[in-house]
């Protein structure tokens, strides 16, 4: 097990395209890192360049001690489990787990040993003797989790390991991966798209956007503080709404706006901190007419229109909603929940 | 489907009847003939059923060959022939296989240009550049030997080509996974794609195979020492190599064996070949 760092590091492509620009992170020993953007961002770059993969243009790279900017994969001691699962197809299960220990010259007892060890940590021992084509994808998932554990190695890297299984599954493998890491204590570098894997199994997050980190911070730091509009519109569902303090003093609602730090020009409210009574203490009123109702199980989601704005925003609220279709509606939200943006620069405010 | 349709039943049926007929009758008629007694021919008239002598002609095929019809004894014919195809066939499949390896897996200048020149090649058939390869074969000095009668025909656009779009199937993933698990180039080949290519590598076998036995030109060319004769051609220079009437019976006989082995190798990889056709194992 080691720690990971990463020094200015910078991927561009052969023609001309950055796919990273400038990143710098420092991940300790047994922490679970998990890197959450959109497609193109270059998250799942970045995690190449870790393993191995993709050179890189520029920066260092360490794993532990050693500098491995120009190691072959298999000399950085990482294993990596890919988003299809890429099990050797022609394989029994035992031979999947077995090859990169094979490769290693690891003696065979041990080698034997080693997978049984692993295959029973994920319970996919009765499928030693089967091909991949002969499981379902979660057990596929699972032999793929057991050929990174089976080499016992300095980190994991996983690469949207979950985005091919069912919700169902997804949410289970999410679990046991979060478990299993947290008990082998292995660095892990985790790839994802979906902002929920992304809060529910980091130590700390790391949001990319175009190639560069927008925020680094624990789930809830980073749900609770956004650092950029970026952030606060990518973390948390639904998307935070974003009101223009331009319009909120043109319809008065501006007048509660005073205490903000100067250069705020954007309000960031999370569709949960909207009620329809109003709270004590200052409070941000707004007026509009409900737009549509979409409930969502124990919960609604109810998208207003704003008097005087043709940008819907959504609140959250539980159980159905009170409210019909077309009914005028006054929303609250109290003051410390709001997040000050500046428009321009994109960043928080204070 | 029509599948209820009596009709279209019916003239489906007859006009795949008509296609086999027309395709099995002249071997039907092949296999008539070397049963027959030298004479029947000459009169002009084909018989259409056996006649009695069908073990002395192959009899006499295979063991007194030269004696009586020009050519070296047909087990020998039979043996060059084995001799060039599978010469022809595993060179093709080495070579193709190790080419389309290096333009899918590797990043090298003119790779692109490299391919566009194996693809070319294609247009190139045997014929085309057959007096030119005369030459090299003869500097060489390889008339009348088995380098000469294979190595000219062994490149094999074909097959690199189909062994690329196969490889390009694979997933990149895959080869990824290897090299996390610490396996070079070759051993990634060796381990993992050459197990992936086995129902391809059978049915280029199969097609490579009958394509060096079917072979006719190239070693008509080259081969004066009868010691090199291949089947193909053997049975061309009983037609012509005789000072007498050509031996039908004879080279009917011959005719069916020559035609016997790219049949059995058919029989014996069908459902690899039929495999590595029609499914990708992925």
């Amino acid at each position: 097990m080691a720690s990971i760092h990463m020094d200015d590091l910078h991927k561009v492509y052969g023609g001309g395209v950055k796919a990273v620009t400038g990143v710098s992170l420092d991940i300790a020993d047994g922490e679970m890192i998990v890197l959450v953007g959109p497609s193109g961002c270059g998250k799942s770059t970045l995690l190449r360049m870790v393993a191995g993969l993709e050179t890189i243009s520029r920066g260092t790279l360490k794993i532990g001690d050693r500098v491995v900017n120009t190691l072959e994969p298999a000399e950085r001691d990482i294993a990596m489990v890919f988003q299809n699962y890429a099990l050797y197809p022609h394989m029994t299960v035992f031979n999947n787990l077995a090859y990169g220990l094979k490769n290693r010259k690891v003696p065979k007892d041990q080698i034997g040993r080693r997978v049984r060890e692993a295959a029973k940590m994920l319970e996919i021992e009765e499928y030693l003797d089967r091909k991949p084509r002969n499981l379902s994808g979660g057990q596929r998932q699972r032999v793929a989790m057991g050929r990174a554990l089976v080499r016992e190695p300095e980190a994991f890297l996983f690469d949207e390991p979950l985005s091919n299984l069912d919700a169902k599954l997804r949410v289970q493998m999410r679990v046991e991966i979060r478990q299993l890491q947290k008990r082998l204590g292995t660095t892990s570098l985790y790839v994802t798209h979906d902002q929920l894997e992304a809060l529910t199994m980091a130590d700390r997050l790391v949001v990319l956007n175009a190639g560069q980190v927008e925020q680094v911070g624990t789930p809830m730091e980073v749900f609770e503080k956004p650092a950029s509009v970026f952030v606060a519109g990518f973390i948390g569902s639904p998307a935070m709404n974003m009101l223009d303090v331009d319009y909120l003093r043109e319809t008065g609602a501006g007048d509660a706006l005073h205490g903000f730090p100067p250069g705020t020009d954007l309000i960031g409210v999370r569709p949960d901190d909207l009620s329809m009574t109003a709270p004590e203490g200052p409070h941000l009123r707004l007026s509009g007419q409900v737009a549509l109702l979409e409930p969502a199980g124990a919960e609604s989601h109810i998208y207003v229109t704003l008097g005087g704005s043709a940008q819907p925003i959504t609140v959250r609220v539980q159980g159905l909603p009170t409210v019909a279709e077309g009914a005028d509606l006054n929303l609250f939200a109290p003051l410390p929940v709001l997040h000050p943006f500046n428009r321009a620069s994109g960043l928080r405010v204070a | 489907m029509v599948e209820n349709d009596r009709w279209g039943m019916l003239l489906s049926h007859l006009v795949l009847i008509l296609g086999v007929g027309l395709v099995v009758f002249p071997v039907y008629v092949a296999v008539i003939a070397s049963t027959h007694p030298p004479g029947t021919f000459v009169r002009g008239v084909m018989p259409l059923l056996p006649g009695p002598n069908a073990l002395e002609n192959y009899r006499t095929a295979i063991f007194d060959g030269r004696s009586v019809a020009g050519t070296p004894p047909i087990g020998g014919m039979l043996w060059n022939s084995f001799v060039m195809a599978m010469a022809i066939t595993i060179g093709k499949l080495s070579i193709s296989i190790l080419s389309a390896f290096a333009i899918v897996y590797f990043r090298f200048p003119f790779r692109i240009f490299f391919f566009w020149v194996i693809f070319l090649t294609l247009m190139l058939p045997v014929e085309v550049r057959i007096v030119p390869t005369f030459e090299v074969v003869a500097n060489l000095g390889m008339l009348n030997s088995f380098a000469g009668l294979s190595i000219p025909l062994i490149a094999s656009a074909t097959a690199t080509f189909l062994f690329r779009q196969f490889f390009m199937t694979v997933p990149e993933e895959l080869m990824e996974a290897a090299r996390v698990d610490g396996a070079g180039p070759m051993k990634f080949f060796r381990d993992i794609l050459l197990p992936l290519s086995i129902t391809n590598i059978a049915a280029l076998f199969v097609i490579m195979f009958i394509y060096g036995w079917n072979q006719y030109l190239w070693p008509l060319l080259i081969t004066t020492d009868p010691e090199f004769y291949t089947i193909v051609m053997g049975i061309q220079r009983m037609v012509t190599g005789g000072d007498s009437e050509p031996l039908w019976h004879l080279v009917m006989a011959t005719v069916v064996l020559a035609a016997l082995p790219p049949v059995l190798v058919i029989l014996f990889m069908q459902r690899l070949f039929v495999k590595g056709l029609t499914e990708t194992e992925k």
